[in-house]
């Protein structure tokens, strides 16, 4: 592949965003996201072609630098891209998302007045997350690792005047910090020992890494620490528990981000660079065994919150949650592939969901609450149609992308002999209900039963005047990424499965020792996409769905007041989940305290006592004090000078030639 | 014969009888610029010495600029005596206190 | 043989000289001391075959330096029971200083010794058709011409600094302005009035 070509990928919509940035203001609309536009559409298009190449032929993976940006002490510092299976399927998905969410915002973000602002944002965010793909070192990674993070933080807090939004970034960008303390160790840990930043050394030392002890905690296996390190990253960028905690509160951005950046893309960085370094967690089982216990707690605890939830981005939010638990999960039980197509698949279908969410948030004025919804169906076919299909794919109902995906990362955990792959198989299996249950309550709410948005608004209606009016469908612009990401929900899955998932598709760029390889096991029974789908209608977790399924209906559509009946009966529950488990109440009471009181100690005595005190001002002092004495001999009498010259030349002297 | 070492004795003696008068003429600023001459004078000596003794006569054009800086600087230090004496009439040394800080 | 002796008779008459300068109540007794320590150095350096630079330094030193020296001393009326007194308050810091200089010195040349070089060893004698001054002159102005070209600069610079510091302007003074006495013209001084004619009474 050719260099050129490669680094015109990132630098499409690096540049893109810097005119829309900097003379957004002066080319206008139009022109701002037509150049976005077009410098995502080649990046896509690039990458779609790279996917292409190596989809089919056999053309060798790319690893080599770029640009030396520096060298010390023989460390190169570079930019440089790694390109092989796994790095163009990131990049598709990342690229095909990114197109389909910078048209829908011409139509979203129409009426707002920060319209290049946004345009630049998301072109950026491309810009990082590409950069973060295709590294092929860890400089290169942690720059875009940072640079999402950063557009991110900008991105959620777009609404800059809302304090709900400054308040929900600057959390994103705290707990954020957290997890890139863990990354950064990780990297630092992993350089000490390699003495180089490149992937290729790093692989190269796992296994001699694996049998090396660290000097902390009483001893440690190097390996495990710099794998737990590096996870811990991850847990912050992709919400893992017990740092989710801003991934709900994201949702104050503007909708398009929610599907680009907090659905399909920036959040799944942490899935992708955990299945890139499969050749350092490989030869860790403790770490994996920590990845699969949380990936699962999280995919079973989060769903539930979303079942109470009533803000339909939020729902989406804590599905994004579950379902990034179940890829993570997957991770765990060493099957990358299926975590790698789960996040392919889920790319899609979530991103579809949100933006199929920002559709009727058009629709209902910018109103997100589902109680004050219902019935759109009938008014809004298209959104309605893709929301379910959607929602369809995401609890993997068969023959859509989200039941192979999905399922393959349940049997995969279950066949695994790994530590906690017992309790994860459970959280996954009960976890499928979950998912099946928030799923349809909000397609039950959002699109059918009773039109409560009448009720609403004949409340407070009095400000625009416009009466009980309809919502009506919107125009191409938001319908048409709607029907793009719909495709792929369906039939991805279906036709990708067989080489993906089964066919050792990544080769080397996912490695998985053979003692650990249960997509291998699956593969032996594997018949093809269709008597597989065939075999979903049979299987635990769709019993599970059409449980799932059936309770919606109940609560939702034929008895709503059982669901009454239920909060009041277990308030306790309620009252856990309406807290969310507590972690902002133990973040906001017990942490936060806590390392405010450090950070005032430290402030206190620290700063102010010993740096400010004893260093700064004392040494001001001091030199004050013997300045005062010292001024003795400046008499200002010439010859006194002479004497100390004449003086101080014969004790220069005297020193030379006792040291001689 | 002379040897190097009676010179560079006797330059001792001489820098060091200059640096005493330094003490010993503190508040006479005539005193003080004709004990410079002298350790100036007792420089030369080494430098003359020692170029001879080399076979390098970059030691005697030193001097020989060493005389003329001499020169320059009692012509202006002596100018800068006559100002002050016309200014104060005194050139005691120890009127000379403004450079205290 | 002869020249040693010369040598010892010159060196000390020299540091005679030298103590004279120091000590002497009078800044013109001082100043004659210094030409006498001036003439002896002159000797020495002849004896150890620097015989330019020991005429320079009774031309330049003992012609030219030293008379300005006296000029200076006899022409300021200096109240010298002022400048005498607390004479010998620092004296002996001033000779504990000297001695520590002096020790050390010849503790650095005697005992320590110079390195590569033998402090012991002779001046050689250059040969007879040698001429210190036509060498010094050939390194001076082929080699070392720019330095010589800038110490002649330093000294315009002090000549005119000299003068600079000294010059008085007193009020008062009558003195010629040949610029402006050639720049004047006929209409500055001369006026051509034209008087009414007036009635005789």
């Amino acid at each position: 592949m050719n260099p050129q070509l490669l680094l015109a990928i990132p630098l499409a919509p690096l540049i893109a965003a810097v005119i829309a940035g900097l003379f957004g203001r002066y080319i206008g609309r139009v022109a701002t996201h037509s150049i976005t536009i077009a410098g995502v559409a080649l990046a896509c298009g690039l990458s779609l072609y790279m996917t292409w190449l190596s989809y089919w032929g056999h053309v060798p993976s790319f690893n080599g630098p770029v640009y030396t940006w520096l060298v010390s002490d023989g460390v190169h510092m570079q930019v440089g891209f790694l390109i092989d299976r796994l790095t163009t399927l990131m990049m598709s998905v990342v690229t095909f998302v990114s197109l389909c969410v910078h048209v829908y915002t011409i139509g979203y973000m129409r009426d707002d007045p920060g319209y290049t602002r946004f345009f630049s944002y998301i072109s950026l965010f491309t810009f990082g997350m590409l950069m973060l793909v295709m590294a092929n070192n860890f400089m290169q990674l942690f720059f875009g690792w940072e640079a999402v993070g950063v557009v991110s933080y900008l991105l959620i807090g777009f609404w800059y005047t809302r304090p709900s939004a400054i308040f929900a970034n600057l959390k994103a960008f705290l707990v954020n910090r957290v997890g890139d303390l863990g990354f950064i160790i990780g990297i630092a840990a992993l350089f000490s020992y390699t003495h180089s930043l490149s992937y290729q050394a790093a692989f190269a030392a796992a296994p001699h890494l694996a049998h090396q002890t660290l000097p902390v905690f009483g001893g440690v296996n190097a390996l495990t620490l710099i794998c737990i390190c590096l996870f811990i990253g991850a847990m912050g960028k992709s919400a893992q528990v017990p740092l989710h905690v801003w991934l709900p509160d994201s949702m104050e951005g503007p909708t398009p981000i929610s599907a680009l950046i907090h659905a399909a893309t920036m959040v799944t960085a942490g899935v992708y660079m955990v299945a890139r370094m499969s050749p350092l967690f490989e030869y860790s089982s403790t770490a994996l065994s920590f990845v699969l216990v949380i990936g699962a707690t999280n995919a079973l605890f989060m769903g539930i919150l979303g079942v109470i939830n009533n803000d339909i981005k939020r729902v989406i939010a804590y599905s994004t949650l579950s379902q990034l638990g179940y890829m993570v999960a997957a991770l765990g039980a060493s099957a990358y592939a299926a975590g790698i197509f789960h996040l392919m698949t889920h790319a899609c279908f979530k991103a579809l969901l949100f933006l199929a969410a920002g559709s009727v948030i058009i629709a209902m004025h910018h109103e997100q609450d589902m109680r004050k919804m219902g019935g759109l169906g009938k008014y809004m076919p298209i959104t309605a149609a893709t929301c379910w299909i959607g929602g369809l794919s995401l609890v993997a109902f068969p023959f859509f992308s989200g039941y192979y995906s999905k399922d393959a990362i349940i049997e995969a955990v279950g066949l695994s002999h790994r530590w906690g792959s017992t309790y994860a198989y459970w959280c996954l299996l009960l976890g499928a209900y979950v998912t099946s249950l928030y799923t349809f309550r909000l397609l039950f709410m959002t699109f059918h039963g009773e039109e409560r948005f009448r009720n609403v608004h004949a409340e407070h209606d009095a400000h625009g005047g416009h009466g009980a009016h309809e919502p009506r469908e919107n125009s191409l612009v938001v319908t048409l990424p709607l029907i793009a990401l719909a495709i792929p929900s369906v039939i991805l899955g279906y036709f990708t499965v067989g080489k993906v998932l089964y066919g050792n598709y990544f080769g080397r760029a996912i490695m998985v020792l053979p003692q650990h390889n249960v997509l291998a096991r699956m593969a032996r029974d594997f018949h093809g996409p269709f008597e597989l789908g065939l075999r979903g209608f049979l299987s635990v977790p769709f019993a599970l769905v059409v449980a799932g399924l059936v309770t919606a209906w109940l609560f939702v559509l034929k008895r709503p007041q059982w669901a009454d009946a239920a909060a009041v009966k277990f308030a306790w529950l309620k009252r856990i989940l309406d807290q969310k488990y507590y972690f902002d109440w133990f973040n906001e009471r017990l942490l936060a305290p806590l390392a405010r009181g450090v950070g005032f100690g430290l402030w206190k005595v620290g700063d102010q006592g010993l740096i400010d005190g004893a260093l700064v001002n004392g040494t001001a002092k001091s030199v004050g004090g013997i300045g005062g004495v010292v001024r003795r001999v400046q008499s200002g009498y010439l010859y006194s000078y002479a004497f100390w010259i004449v003086i101080g030349l014969a004790a220069l002297l005297g020193w030379f030639m006792l040291r001689a | 014969m002379i040897t190097l070492g009676d010179i560079l004795t006797l330059s001792a003696i001489l820098f060091a009888l200059a640096v005493a008068g330094i003490f010993l003429n503190r508040k006479n600023v005539i005193l003080l610029l004709m004990c410079v001459e002298l350790l100036l004078l007792a420089a030369n000596f080494n430098f003359i010495a020692f170029s001879r003794m080399l076979g390098n006569l970059t030691g005697q054009v030193f001097v020989f600029f060493v005389l003329t800086v001499a020169a320059a600087e009692s012509a202006i230090g002596l100018a800068i005596l006559v100002v002050l004496f016309r200014e104060r009439r005194s050139i005691n040394v120890e009127d000379m206190n403004t450079l205290k800080g | 043989m002869l020249a040693l002796i010369l040598f010892y008779i010159f060196a000390t008459f020299l540091v005679a000289g030298a103590f004279g300068v120091i000590t002497a109540r009078n800044p013109v007794y001082s100043a004659l001391f210094l030409v006498f320590s001036f003439i002896n150095s002159a000797a020495i350096w002849l004896l150890i075959e620097a015989e330019f630079l020991a005429i320079v330094l009774v031309l330049v030193y003992v012609g030219a330096v030293m008379v300005l020296f006296l000029f200076v001393v006899m022409m300021l009326d200096i109240n010298l029971a002022e400048l005498r007194s607390g004479f010998t308050r620092f004296a002996w810091l001033g000779w504990l200083t000297a001695l520590a200089v002096i020790a050390e010195i010849i503790g650095v040349v005697w005992r320590h010794g110079l390195g590569a070089i033998d402090v012991n060893t002779d001046f050689a004698s250059e040969p007879a058709n040698y001429s210190n001054t036509l060498q010094l002159g050939k390194v001076l102005y082929t080699r070392y011409a720019y330095p010589f070209e800038l110490a002649a600069v330093l000294l315009v610079v002090a000549l005119v600094a000299a003068i600079a510091l000294t010059l008085r302007h007193r009020p008062g003074l009558k003195s010629q302005d040949a610029s402006r006495q050639v720049a004047v013209r006929a209409r500055d001084r001369l006026r051509i009035v034209k008087t009414p004619a007036e009635k005789r009474p």
